[in-house]
């Protein structure tokens, strides 16, 4: 924060230290969502091209004055109220927009985490060339048509499981002349669950060693192909259906009916001797791939317990359960 | 892509009017440049490397001081700038680059009202105005959401909003006198008489349609045939031209009002020269300004910027009846042995005649009865150029009768001059103002008689009358008129033409000539506090800070803030209450995909969630709209 504080000094189109401290003291909390663009909360400063924009206006001022040149007056004139007005119209360009956290994506650690951010436009007037930054992340422009919503989305790579809480961001623009930048700052209660990263081998699942041996790979004799499903983020690249990707129907991975119907429990006690994160990475390989076999799991955790079950939802719970575990 | 058309068209637009004055090869060195970045830009070409632009600059910089020998001034420093706006669009790379070279296009404009102010010229850079600010729209419409015509709609309100805060400022802000020395050429080509008279000066000066001065007159105008306007006096010949190397000093002379006197205000064109000019004869001296003896009237520097003056003169006077013997001695000067024709009947008109004014006459007579032509073509004198004309060619223009009257007096022993300035001139019927163009230019000759003081004789008179009471376009051979001054006998192009001049005198009075002294005048006829600068700036701050206060609440009319429209403030109350439930609305919902989800979380509730979203969709895209009463009133007994 105090590094994004000096940046934020060091740029004239942007709060001072002081300015920010100011805010700080505002509005200490994260702002409630969805959050509307008060002219309270909106700052306007000359851009850079602004201010030389405005050293040539006064350059063009003392020519007039010299040569008495009135159509120089009225161009220097002419000239300066735009400018003026300018700032009117970059102002607006953000007033009365209504600011909320769009959907969050659970992402597993290692991946991008991805932040939307939604724009609410309440007006008849459409707003160009809004821009999002997060500290050194741009989120690119929108524009909002009237009466509609636009969302801008910024990424941060997610290091650790657990809970990924959005850092403040700012919404500026410079449009229409780029005389002057308007932007507020935001800090939305906004955070996306990370859950971890699977552990990267495919160990054999707890009851299959307990009954068969080395299973679960193509070619051996026993499991049989019942379906195709959606691929997720976290599903082992080897039950991708490659043919069907071929035949561009998307990335579909292939269902497997294992040890039919027995259900498994995977189980953080059958793990000992392993640390943490380490048996929370092989849990949550251990949940992939029950899932992506279609065969029943549930899950013990110290805590917590997973009846047996299936499906999307099930696979959820125990990928948050995992996420949240001991936070 | 689009967007560097933009600049370049932008860039172009400014540069145009330039051209005039531009050496010959800055025009095609910039649609080159324009040409190769159009082309880098379609990955057709490269940019050039460091060395050759390098190389480019210095050999610009060299041929601007080949044609100019400097690097200063007006006409040198607009060419450099124009070039050098060209090389910028070689190495412009970051978008502050960009936004540089539209700035130098609104620079460029400023430019060009150093050499014309006209209306037709501001409207023009008014365009080049439009076109560079929808160019910056362009590049900061990232998304490039708007197409040309909306950003054109846009650059077009934005500069509607900025006039009146300009007219604000351009009024209020306060002018003050420049504050240092100007570029010698910064009022360069600019027309007018000049210090001296040769066969062929006012002649060619006859070609131009340009405005020398306009005149309103407190009461009525005086007649055509007394409007002599008073410019330089010549005293001194060489055998060729008429000059004044030395002005003439002493006191003002002592003028014998004989008629009315004649109240007036001239506006004098700039024509980079001192003399100002008078209705024959004035008692009264513009301020700053001083005459001589022979009511030459010379401002202190020379004017440069339009000059407006209140005179008094009057047409019948009497001047100068005490001569001084200095004064006698410069007016009967002559270049030693030449005209010998000439002198010779001086000589015997001398002889011959005992009155002075008989010798006048005889010269007029001499023009009047012999075969002497009025014309705008006379054909070349050699060496002896007086004896040439009065006994050869006997065909020319104001300049040669008045430069042959004026020797023939002196060669007869009587003192005499040259006057130069301006005869006649038009009223303006709808501004009821007289107009005074450079085709009136004309010179004339003023003799010393005893008793009478210096008299004004007219020569040209004497051989073309017409010219004194019509004009110069009726005392002209048809064949021989410029082609300005032609065609001037049709009654609807007359009156365009009297409209035009008249604009124009509005536009110079008000617009060009508002300055210290203008500006202070029309201030303080509203308030006696706005004549002081300090009146002025606090003025102008609350001027611009009212306007800028209703041009940002008229655009807020269009925003409507969050619960001032009833239906969607229901509409979020309605929401709110069932997030309050747990049901939160999330953006990307539509109000009919959330009723359904809600109501499959709530089925209690279905028939109310129902309602509400019905009337609200209705409400809101319904046509036409239903009123809001019902959903407000649904709204407030929904509690889930």
């Amino acid at each position: 924060m105090a590094g994004f504080a000096q940046r934020l000094a060091m740029r004239a189109a942007r709060p001072s230290r002081a300015t920010s401290f100011l805010r700080q003291l505002l509005h200490p909390a994260p702002d409630a969502t969805p959050v509307t663009l008060t002219q309270r909360r909106i700052y306007v400063l000359p851009t850079r091209p602004g201010l030389i924009f405005a050293l040539m206006l006064g350059a063009m001022l003392l020519g007039s004055i010299n040569y008495g040149n009135s159509m120089g007056f009225v161009l220097t004139f002419l000239l300066g109220s735009l400018a003026l007005v300018s700032i009117l119209h970059t102002w607006r360009n953000l007033a009365q927009l209504t600011i909320s956290a769009g959907k969050g994506t659970a992402v597993f650690a290692g991946q991008d985490a991805r932040f939307e951010i939604c724009l609410d436009n309440p007006g008849s007037i459409a707003r160009h060339a809004i821009g999002l930054r997060a500290g050194d992340v741009t989120g690119g422009f929108a524009d909002v048509t009237p009466h509609q919503v636009a969302c801008l989305t910024f990424t941060l790579p997610a290091r650790q499981r657990g809970l990924l809480q959005a850092p403040s961001f700012t919404l500026f623009s410079t449009f229409p002349l780029g005389l002057f930048r308007a932007w507020t700052h935001l800090d939305l209660d906004m955070h996306c669950l990370v859950y971890p990263r699977p552990a990267p081998e495919t160990l054999p699942l707890p009851w299959v060693k307990a009954r068969t041996g080395p299973g679960f790979s193509h070619g051996a004799g026993h499991e049989d192909f019942i379906g195709l499903r959606t691929w997720h983020h976290g599903d082992s690249l080897r039950h991708v259906a490659w043919k069907a990707v071929a035949r561009e129907q998307g990335m579909l991975a292939k269902q497997f009916s294992g040890e039919a119907q027995q259900d498994v429990w995977l189980d953080w006690d059958a793990l000992a001797g392993m640390e943490t994160e380490a048996r929370l990475s092989r849990l949550a390989r251990w949940v992939l791939d029950a899932d992506a076999a279609a065969q029943r799991y549930g899950m013990r955790l110290p805590n917590r317990e997973l009846a047996p079950g299936l499906g999307e939802k099930h696979r959820r719970q125990c990928l948050e359960a995992l996420a949240s575990f001991g936070l | 892509m689009s967007n560097l058309v933009w600049l370049l068209a932008s860039l172009a637009l400014a540069i145009a009017p330039h051209l005039a004055h531009l050496p010959l090869w800055v025009g095609p060195l910039c649609l080159a440049l324009g040409g190769w970045r159009l082309a880098v830009a379609r990955g057709k070409a490269k940019l050039p490397n460091k060395g050759f632009l390098f190389g480019l600059t210095a050999a610009i910089t060299a041929g601007i001081l080949g044609n100019f020998h400097t690097l200063l001034g007006r006409d040198a420093g607009v060419a450099l700038l124009v070039a050098m706006i060209a090389l910028k669009l070689m190495e412009m790379k970051s978008p502050r680059d960009t936004m540089v070279l539209v700035f130098l296009s609104y620079f460029l404009v400023i430019t060009g009202f150093l050499y014309s102010q006209s209306i037709p010229m501001a409207l023009y850079l008014f365009v080049v105005v439009l076109v560079t600010t929808t160019t910056i729209i362009g590049y900061h419409d990232v998304n490039g959401g708007l197409g040309v015509r909306l950003r054109l709609r846009l650059a077009g309100s934005l500069l509607l909003q900025a006039v009146p805060l300009m007219l604000v400022l351009f009024v209020l802000f306060p002018r003050v006198p420049p504050l240092w020395g100007l570029p010698r050429d910064a009022h360069a080509g600019m027309t007018g008489l000049s210090d001296s008279m040769s066969p062929g000066t006012i002649s060619q000066l006859i070609r131009s349609e340009a405005t020398a001065f306009r005149v309103r007159f407190d009461g009525p105008p005086p007649p055509p045939n007394k409007r002599y306007w008073r410019g330089p006096v010549l005293w001194d010949y060489d055998g060729r031209s008429w000059s004044t190397r030395t002005p003439l000093g002493g006191a003002v002379a002592q003028i014998e009002p004989l008629g009315e006197a004649l109240r007036y205000s001239l506006t004098l064109e700039p024509h980079d020269q001192r003399w100002l000019f008078a209705l024959d004869l004035p008692v009264t001296l513009p301020p700053g300004s001083r005459a001589g003896g022979d009511m030459q009237i010379l401002a202190q520097s020379p004017v440069q910027r339009r000059l407006r003056y209140s005179l008094v003169s009057h047409t019948d006077y009497r001047f100068g009846v005490a001569l001084a013997a200095s004064e006698r001695q410069r007016a009967l000067r002559l270049p030693a042995d030449t005209n010998p024709r000439t002198l010779e009947l001086a000589r015997r008109w001398r002889s011959t005649h005992e009155n002075p004014r008989a010798i006048v006459d005889a010269a007029l007579d001499l023009f009047r009865n012999q075969d002497f032509t009025y014309t705008l073509s006379p054909p070349l004198l050699g060496q002896q150029a007086v004896d040439d004309f009065l006994f050869g060619t006997r065909r020319g223009f104001c300049e040669h009768y008045a430069g042959a009257f004026v020797f023939l007096m002196r060669a007869a022993g009587m003192p005499a001059r040259v006057v130069t300035g301006y005869q006649g001139g038009e009223m303006n019927p709808l501004g009821d103002y007289l107009i005074v163009r450079q085709s009136d230019a004309h010179a004339w000759a003023e003799v010393w008689l005893p008793g009478q003081g210096w008299v004004r004789i007219d020569p040209t008179a004497a051989v073309s009358p017409d010219r004194v009471e019509s004009g110069i376009a009726a005392a002209l051979p048809e064949a021989e008129l410029p082609l300005a001054l032609t065609q001037l006998d049709i009654a609807w192009l007359q009156r365009m033409r009297m409209s035009w001049d008249l604009v124009n005198n509005n536009w110079n009075q008000w617009v060009l000539g508002y300055g210290q002294e203008r500006q202070r005048g029309f201030l303080s006829s509203f308030h006696a506090s706005l004549a002081s600068w300090q009146g002025m700036i606090v003025t102008l701050g609350a001027g611009v800070a009212a306007l800028l206060g209703a041009i940002a609440l008229w655009m807020l009319w269009h925003v409507p803030r969050r619960g001032s429209d009833p239906v969607q403030a229901a509409y979020h109350t309605f929401c709110a209450r069932l997030a309050r439930r747990g049901i939160t609305r999330s953006p990307h919902e539509g109000p009919a995909d959330f009723a359904l989800r809600a109501a499959h979380m709530r089925p209690d509730l279905a028939v109310q969630i129902d309602r509400i979203t019905q009337l609200y969709i209705r409400l809101r895209y319904g046509r036409p709209p239903v009123a809001a009463g019902e959903l407000r009133k649904a709204v407030r007994r929904f509690r889930p």
